[in-house]
């Protein structure tokens, strides 16, 4: 454990990617296979079960750390990770003589922590948790204190990105990138075998794997610097989920980009996947509707939602896959063939009669730029995103490389929002005040319609924070009211009805486009110009 | 008339809080005052609480030369040492360590048969720079409260002092230069001389530390031997370890050192979200103040009925102290904003 709590603190302690690559590198190439493979699992964050709850934690906090309540939410509040908080608060300060040898005896490994001690507190009663979960806090020192409280809790951020680690693994074991990116996709299991198969990696190779998917940078200069029309392939950007459809055989799946297995949730697309030929692996998008007709984001959430999948959801919500590329052929990866061999292949398998759940994106004929982005233009009355270009030459690659697929989305809707409520934020953002809830004009008041999180820069996050401390209304626990004075203009991609906010609207992914510091609070928008949106736009239906 | 006494003060008060600073109306002197009086009594020379302007200035001798580094020329200042008393109107006046820089001092207030004692910053860590916090009894104790939070315990000096080297060692093995960034006064000369019991390698220091640390020489304390880091391409800085204040950071002054790492020295990188959001490749829990279970004892040590608090996180220290039976009170003043 002291090991990976090294590592832990390597990787927290530097902004240099090389300088995280080395250190992960240098950790799997001495650990042992079975803790390797462990920190790749929590790494790329992957999640166990988790064997006790924040809330229980925090409940046990309260009462070990012999401090009133109030003084323990407050601590809480500024630190901003409960896990760090118990640390901070219980775990015993680091003996000066901690790096020394005499105690490497009592340094159990990572593996067994995690499999012999956190594991089996699943089976255990609240009072046996309890009782080994504070004695751990009393002994380990601060570090491994943290480190097991977000073990315990299943979450740890560390600020490396799967392709980082990805690129470490293949720099210690002397495998092609993306190789390593395809055994580390899907359901594995961390154990001493799974770093084993990564090193010879056909070994590792399982029926319900998929492939990494290709990701698609956004286009920021105009599409003309792309070189000719002709060159591209112009479809859509659907609003849905991503989604590969596996098609092996007996073994059919559906994974989302979240890398989950969803088939059970879209049964329809699997009744048609069912007819696809052995062996094939199709990418697209999961949506909601028909091949007619694309429903709006808000509805293919509905269905997610939903627990049970009851007749009258499947006929009113219907699940379809608009396929766009084609991975895998006759058992065969096909994703070094150029674009133009995949999408023909892909033509002559759809659309067909017995798959009506699952259908082709039309390749868009416009032949110049400026014919095109007189398309995009539609793109929001027919519920997409905008539009994808994707070089008819290229391969299909692993993750977001740039060059091949770019996305051109349409402009998101904006309005200007007055800021109501602040929060502190969490992680990074701790005891600063980054959570906002912006409101707009309803018969002279404001009306609260959106949080945002992200959107400024870190100089005006601390020139906001420092006028909300001075111009706070009302403490709400750690809520704060503020004077309603500054505007922010606010983008936003999607507008639904909404029964379950004040507002009557929920808007799809708010986040802080500027600072109007030359609006004052009166000229921010009115609510009867954000359902104008909703009955013009999208979501209305 | 709350007013003038200022909240958290009785109205028969030894020391009030004015517009100008905290006032001994009996002695005729401010403390630290934030704006020019007549007669001012200097805790420390941080800028929060040495401020030039006033018309004379009374501090302890050891910090005399470090004083006089952060006022002008023609300023009057007056040394006591350390337990000397003087008489000021009717009170009796006298520093004593306060453990927190070089000269710094608490200000012990006799008056009839009441005793009152101003902190200012101070820390309960062993310091070789500096002279120990002693416990004064009093009836009423001025207290700082910047880190009062029970998050705030710092770990032994030594032990952040051997990170740094390990830090330093290991970007000198990589070739890069360390940038640690440490409060120009104070700060700075305690990691040279925390370090000199663990290598005798020369530390290169920015322009605005330079002449603190000569004061410090001169007044005897021992530290890692140092060269100006101020002209540049004058040295090669790979693998050096570099002082420098922390509004150096991003500065073009920093491009002499090529490729190179920062760090931090500060008990506000005691918190993960602090350490990160400064954007720091390091920080290192180092504070010249007092952290939580440091403020209780001395609370407890100067067996005082008041306790008072100047700047921090009074409030919840006070919320604290009050449920503890402590009688204890806020006041607003103008001191924070090192460390």
């Amino acid at each position: 454990m002291r090991r990976f709590a090294s590592l832990f603190d390597a990787l927290d302690t530097t902004t240099s990617t090389l300088a995280k690559v080395e250190a992960m590198s240098a950790y799997f190439a001495t650990a042992s296979p079975s803790d390797a493979a462990w920190a790749v699992y929590i790494l790329i964050g992957r999640r166990a079960k988790r064997s006790v709850g924040p809330a229980a934690l925090r409940q046990w906090l309260l009462e070990e750390a012999q401090l009133p309540a109030w003084l323990v939410e407050e601590t809480y509040a500024s630190v901003g990770d409960l896990a760090e908080t118990i640390a901070l608060l219980v775990a015993p300060e680091t003996p000066a003589d901690s790096d020394a040898a005499d105690s490497d005896a009592a340094d159990l490994s990572l593996t067994t922590w995690l499999t012999q001690r956190i594991q089996p507190l699943i089976r255990e009663s609240d009072e046996q948790r309890r009782g080994k979960i504070a004695a751990w806090w009393h002994q380990l020192p601060y570090a491994q204190c943290f480190l097991v409280n977000k073990l315990l809790t299943g979450s740890l951020r560390v600020g490396v990105s799967r392709s980082l680690v990805t690129r470490a693994l293949a720099a210690c074991l002397d495998q092609p990138r993306i190789q390593i990116e395809r055994a580390l996709m899907g359901a594995w299991e961390p154990s001493a075998d799974f770093w084993h198969s990564l090193r010879s990696p056909d070994a590792g190779f399982e029926i319900s794997q998929p492939y990494p998917f290709f990701l698609a940078s956004p286009l920021e200069g105009p599409p003309e610097a792309l070189g000719e029309r002709s060159r591209w392939l112009a479809e859509w950007k659907w609003d849905g989920i991503r989604g590969q459809i596996l098609a092996r055989g007996a073994h059919c799946a559906l994974w989302s980009r979240g890398e989950e297995i969803i088939t059970e949730r879209f049964p329809e697309i699997m009744d048609s996947a069912a007819a696809l030929p052995p062996g094939t692996v199709l990418d697209g998008e999961v949506v909601a509707g028909s091949a007619e007709r694309v429903l709006p984001f808000a509805k293919l959430q509905q269905r997610i939602g939903r627990k049970k999948l009851t007749a009258a959801l499947l006929a009113a919500i219907p699940g379809y896959f608009i396929a766009y590329d084609l991975l895998e052929w006759e058992g065969e990866d096909w994703r070094s063939r150029p674009l133009q061999e995949r999408r023909a292949q892909l033509e002559r398998l759809l659309p067909a009669a017995a798959m009506p759940a699952i259908g082709l994106s039309p390749v868009l004929s416009e032949a110049t730029w400026e014919e095109l982005a007189a398309a995009r233009l539609q793109a929001r009355a027919r519920s997409v995103e905008g539009l994808m270009l994707k070089d008819w030459q290229a391969p299909y690659g692993t993750g977001r490389q740039r060059g091949a697929w770019w996305k051109w989305k349409i402009d998101p809707y904006v309005f200007d929002g007055v800021l109501l409520y602040a929060a502190p934020g969490h992680g990074r953002r701790s005891n600063l005040y980054t959570d906002y809830t912006f409101g707009v004009w309803r018969n002279g008041a404001l009306v609260p319609v959106a949080k945002a999180y992200s959107g400024l820069t870190d100089a005006e996050i601390r020139r906001l924070d420092a006028w909300i401390r001075k111009n706070t209304r009302e403490k709400f626990g750690t809520v704060r009211s503020v004077e309603p004075v500054h505007v922010f203009e606010l983008a936003y991609e999607g507008i639904a009805k909404s029964s379950r906010h004040k507002s009557g609207i929920a808007l799809r992914f708010p986040r802080i486009a500027r600072w109007r510091t030359d609006k004052p609070a009166g000229e921010a928008d009115t609510l009867d110009a954000l359902q104008r949106v909703l009955l013009t736009h999208d979501g209305g239906s | 008339m709350l007013d003038a006494v200022g909240p958290g003060l009785r109205r028969d008060a030894l020391i009030r809080v004015t517009d100008r600073g905290l006032y001994c109306a009996a002695g005729d002197f401010y403390i630290d005052p934030w704006l020019p009086v007549e007669r001012a009594v200097i805790t420390h020379a941080h800028g929060d609480h040495l401020r030039a302007g006033s018309g004379s200035y009374t501090l302890a001798q050891a910090g005399l030369r470090v004083a006089r580094c952060r006022l002008p020329p023609d300023a009057s200042i007056s040394a006591l040492a350390y337990g000397e008393p003087i008489i000021m109107g009717e009170t009796q006046v006298s520093l004593h360590p306060a453990g927190h820089v070089l000269g710094s001092a608490q200000v012990r207030i006799a008056h009839g048969d009441q005793v009152w004692v101003v902190s200012g910053d101070y820390k309960r860590d062993a310091d070789p720079t500096c002279a120990a916090f002693v416990p004064l009894p009093c009836d009423v104790f001025i207290s700082e409260a910047t880190f009062a939070l029970p998050a705030y315990r710092w770990p032994d000096t030594q032990h952040t002092a051997r990170e740094i080297l390990a830090w330093w060692h290991a970007n000198r093995s990589q070739g890069l230069a360390s940038v640690l960034f440490a409060y120009a006064l104070g700060k700075a000369q305690r990691v040279l001389a925390e370090l000199a019991s663990l290598t005798a390698d020369c530390v290169y220091i920015h322009g605005a530390v330079a002449g603190l640390v000569d004061a410090y020489r001169a007044e005897g304390i021992r530290m890692l031997p140092t060269l100006p880091a101020t002209v540049a391409g004058a040295a090669d800085y790979r693998g050096a370890l570099v002082l420098a204040p922390p509004s150096a950071a991003g500065s073009p002054w920093m491009r002499r050192f090529g490729d190179h790492r920062t760090g931090f020295c500060s008990g506000w990188m005691r918190i993960r979200g602090d350490r990160r959001r400064r954007g720091y490749d390091r920080g290192f829990v180092l504070s010249d103040h007092a952290d939580w279970p440091s403020l209780l004892q001395t609370f407890r040590e100067t067996g005082a009925r008041r306790i008072l608090l100047t700047h921090g996180h009074t409030d919840t220290m006070c919320r604290y102290l009050r449920e503890q039976g402590v009688d204890a009170a806020a006041l607003r003043t103008e001191y924070g904003g090192e460390d």
